[in-house]
């Protein structure tokens, strides 16, 4: 079997797989499970409406950084470097982005899936991009702060270097499944 | 940090527009990416309101006993500073094992709690131990199965197989998370032979 059959398959398979097991171990454990579902499908619109002033910051922001034509004066700066590991520069905000805010980061890469389609090379590498790395400063401040560590040490090199190994992969992952 | 991209992106727009004469197009993208952002928000809402359902059954059933079970031999070898029966070691599973199932809001009082644990096990109380730096990166590289949000958001797009990236980001988040664990080995080992060098 070849990669791309690989990957497809799993893909495929992990949700519904994940579904049927939850279920059925919690209707083993006798729970009720379409109350519960309920009691946890409420929080759906509130999580939702929470996102709006993150998606409008955003979306105005990226919209406006390429439409003037300032991505692609960035982009024409950076691209032997992009070219390096084959990213589109239309990526450049959200790797930028990533690591530091993460429901500014989601609502990027929902622009990015309205622009190009999320079936488009940039939409899928963008989602995995998303998907492969939790948001370093917030995970940083919050753990830390929580307990008063002032001196994070070598926490925060760790966690930028494995954002930076997450993104390259991302990128290099879509490029030999979805290209 | 936000703050500095956010005001970046806009004032660099605006600086480049002004020198290509393309005023008019600054606000007309105003509005239309702020509508948008809108509808897109509540497209979410669908997809959303099932997968935290759906969640919430597997938060109650204990189906995250399972998963704790397979992982508990690699997080004796990842936090060789806390004792076995240690709370700090369950919480920090049960943090794990939450992240590991998409369950980023479960996985949080988990971890913060976990940290309150290794707190009691530190020795210079403003200084970060060893294990609260391996539990740092792995939370921040966040080994993931199942990307609930990133499939809420393709759903909503009309992404014609919403999963078809799990794959993709399984790789992903797996490579990124070897980083994290390989750089976090290799911190420790020059920090142990630079204290060892200090000493007589």
């Amino acid at each position: 079997m070849d990669l791309y059959a690989f990957i497809n398959t799993i893909s495929l398979w992990i949700v519904p797989g994940l579904l049927f097991l939850a279920l059925f171990y919690a209707s083993y454990k006798r729970i009720r499970i379409f109350d519960t579902f309920v009691e946890g499908a409420k929080e759906g619109f509130n999580l939702s409406v929470r996102l709006i002033p993150f998606l409008v910051g955003m979306l105005v922001a990226v919209g406006l950084f390429r439409e003037s034509g300032a991505m692609a004066m960035l982009s024409r700066l950076l691209i032997p470097l992009l070219d390096i590991i084959g990213m589109p520069p239309d990526l450049l905000p959200l790797a930028l982005m990533r690591p530091v805010s993460g429901s500014s980061a989601l609502a990027i890469t929902t622009e990015i899936m309205h622009t190009y389609g999320p079936d488009s090379l940039i939409g899928r590498m963008a989602a995995t991009m998303q998907g492969s790395t939790d948001t370093t400063l917030f995970v940083l401040t919050v753990y830390f702060g929580a307990v008063g560590i002032k001196k994070s040490r070598y926490a925060l090199n760790v966690g930028l270097i494995a954002d930076a190994a997450g993104l390259v992969a991302a990128v290099l992952i879509c490029r030999v499944v979805f290209a | 940090m936000v703050n500095l991209l956010w005001g970046g992106m806009i004032l660099s727009a605006i600086i480049v527009a002004g020198l290509n004469g393309n005023m008019g197009g600054v606000t007309q993208t105003i509005f239309s990416s702020a509508e948008k952002a809108v509808g897109l928000a509540f497209g979410l809402i669908s997809v959303m309101t099932f997968w935290l359902g759906i969640m919430k059954i597997i938060e109650k059933s204990g189906f995250i006993d399972l998963i704790i079970f397979f992982l508990k031999p690699l997080t004796y070898w990842l936090f060789p500073g806390v004792p076995r029966n240690h709370q700090a070691m369950n919480l920090m599973l049960m943090n794990m094992s939450a992240n590991l199932l998409g369950m980023g809001n479960a996985a949080t009082p988990f971890g913060l709690k976990a940290m309150e644990e290794l707190q009691k096990l530190n020795q210079n109380p403003d200084t970060a131990t060893d294990d609260m730096c391996t539990f740092l990166a792995i939370n921040t590289a966040s080994l993931t199965l199942i990307p609930t949000t990133i499939i809420a958001i393709r759903t909503a797009a009309g992404a014609q197989n919403p999963t078809d990236i799990l794959g993709t980001t399984l790789i992903a988040t797996f490579c990124s998370t070897c980083t994290a664990v390989l750089c976090d080995r290799i911190y420790r080992r020059l920090n142990l032979r630079k204290a060892n060098l200090k000493k007589p």
